[in-house]
């Protein structure tokens, strides 16, 4: 069976004059490396010039907060079950009473660590989570000295209020075309939620 | 006298800056016709397109760390990259930059000494080259070092002669030793490459090879000798025997000019020199021998970064079994030709 159609056949017959000269040979190679003296180069200046990176890059990871500023992860363990590379660790704690503006939900994250030593950055993390709470971004992990800052917490995870970290390349059409129906809880903002929060909790008591 | 004393040490220290700063700008170079050969760019951090970059080199070499292995023969140790240093800047000597200079009744001819024998001298001393590698090879105690060593003398050693060979044939066209008259007649003139194009040819890769440069880079092949014959050095001695090719690479590209391109002629002198003032004419000169040379650098990189290395059996039967006949037979050739046409 044919693979390929760049098979060569090898033949040991004597060389010609002109291969034995050896001149044609090294007249040719000078002639393709003047070429190439002329080619524009291939290399990018790093630092200055940055490539630019593919829309489904996966860099360093982000915990999102919604719209009210709240933090979206639950601690539910889903990510660090489907992490292949084990990198990802966390500890749950109850919201407390006047807490709601800082978590959406009544659990959330004590500590949430990803070891940036250990990922792969597979994005598993981020399909498992069921909250839209991590993603992968297009940043790069920068290089440290020590193995222990390369273990990232909360304080290096979780975005900025002010500096929200755009995700939208990571949503594909069908999950943003998703996030406007609003009769999913999931989608709803905390105002909207409000309502039907209190309803529960009376219906609890 | 006193004139005459003065300015020959100025021609002299002239001569080794030029030497030398050619040199280290040939490292320069190298990188760079490499870096484009490769379509890459090449140093570009050190100062404007890196032109700063063999100085910053040469700091790096005088900042390391000097090491001299315990059980080396210190002397000669430190004797082989100043004999190879030495024996490379030697060879300038003899070599016409240039026309004569007149100011007012004083003739400065632009070439340190013009010695009846010139291309004996530089025979000479670049044979004297093959002492330093070997020296250095032997004394660092390094199984490595003594095979590259050995390679570099028997591969000079073979090559010396194809090269004593081609300038027969060119000594017997010339009828003299002096460089400095071997130009003269090649000014207003055919070059003596359309006379010797054979002779030409296999003193260029004789060149080649007494300056182990590549395709015949084997006494410092990395990837079978480590570093060859250097492989023990460290710091400035390292950056000696470096430095040292790339002067020898300068000489020799100046050898060929002189011998085979015409020298520091320029091309329709005598239609010029009617129009110019002599000294004028003799900077002209200057420059032109100084293209030509920087030519024949170009040259010896465009060639390393295009042909791989030999094998050494290739290279000692292209040395022995082709060069020499063919060489031999060149100077027949000339000899009957010379005949022929009643030159003798």
């Amino acid at each position: 069976m044919q693979l390929t159609n760049r098979k060569k056949v090898v033949s040991k017959k004597e060389m010609s004059l002109s291969e034995k000269l050896y001149f044609p040979a090294i007249t040719d190679g000078m002639v393709i490396t003047l070429k190439h003296l002329f080619k524009k180069s291939a290399t990018v200046k790093y630092p200055e010039i940055k490539r630019e990176l593919s829309v489904t890059f996966r860099g360093q990871h982000v915990l999102k907060r919604d719209d009210e500023g709240a933090e979206r992860c639950t601690a539910c363990g889903l990510c660090a079950v489907a992490c292949p590379a084990e990198a990802i660790t966390m500890e749950a704690g109850e919201r407390k009473k006047g807490e709601e503006h800082l978590y959406r939900e009544e659990k959330y994250a004590t500590i949430y660590e990803i070891n940036m030593l250990r990922c792969i950055f597979c994005g598993l993390c981020e399909e498992a989570c069921p909250k839209e709470a991590i993603f992968l971004t297009d940043r790069i992990v920068p290089v440290d000295v020590n193995r222990e800052d390369m273990v990232y917490g909360k304080d290096k995870l979780v975005e900025k209020i002010d500096q929200r970290v755009d995700v939208s390349k990571r949503q594909t059409n069908e999950v943003l075309e998703f996030k406007k129906d609003k009769k999913h809880l999931h989608n709803q903002t905390y105002q909207e939620r409000k309502k039907f929060i209190e309803a529960s909790r009376f219906h609890d008591h | 006298m006193e004139v005459f004393i003065i300015y020959k040490i100025i021609l002299v220290i002239v001569v080794f800056a030029i030497s030398l700063g050619v040199a280290a700008y040939s490292t320069y170079g190298e990188r760079k016709v490499a870096a484009f050969m490769q379509d890459r760019i090449g140093p570009d951090r050190a100062g404007p397109f890196g032109l700063l970059q063999p100085l910053a080199d040469g700091l790096k070499m005088f900042m390391k760390e000097e090491i001299i292995p315990s059980v080396s023969n210190k002397f000669l140790f430190i004797l082989g990259p100043s004999l190879a240093m030495l024996t490379a800047l030697m060879a300038g000597v003899v070599i016409p930059w240039g026309g004569d200079i007149k100011i007012g009744e004083m003739v400065f001819p632009l070439q340190i000494t013009d010695i009846n024998i010139g291309i004996l001298y530089i025979f000479g001393v670049v044979s004297f080259g093959v002492y330093g590698i070997m020296i250095g090879g032997w004394a660092s105690n390094n199984k490595y070092s003594l095979l590259g060593a050995l390679r570099a003398s028997s591969q000079m050693i073979s090559y010396e002669i194809a090269m004593g060979l081609a300038i027969v044939a060119l000594v017997m066209t010339t009828g003299t030793l002096s460089l400095r008259e071997i130009v003269t007649q090649q000014s207003g003139n055919w070059v003596n490459f359309i006379y010797q194009p054979l002779g030409c040819l296999i003193f260029i890769i004789c060149a080649f090879a007494e300056t182990n440069r590549a395709p015949f880079d084997l006494p410092e092949c990395e990837t079978e000798l480590v570093g060859g014959y250097h492989t023990e050095y460290s710091s400035m001695k390292l950056g000696f025997y470096l430095f040292a090719e790339y002067i020898n690479m300068f000489i020799s590209s100046a050898v060929i000019m002189t011998l085979y391109f015409g020298g520091y002629n320029l091309p329709f002198q005598n239609y010029i020199a009617q129009y110019i003032d002599g000294n004028l004419l003799a900077i002209l000169q200057f420059l032109c021998f100084f293209t030509k040379v920087l030519f024949g650098i170009f040259f010896f990189m465009w060639i390393r970064w295009t042909i791989p290395r030999f094998r050494y059996d290739q290279l000692m039967n292209l040395g022995w079994k082709i060069l020499i006949p063919l060489a031999i037979f060149n100077i027949l050739f000339t000899g009957v030709l010379m005949y022929a046409l009643g030159k003798v």
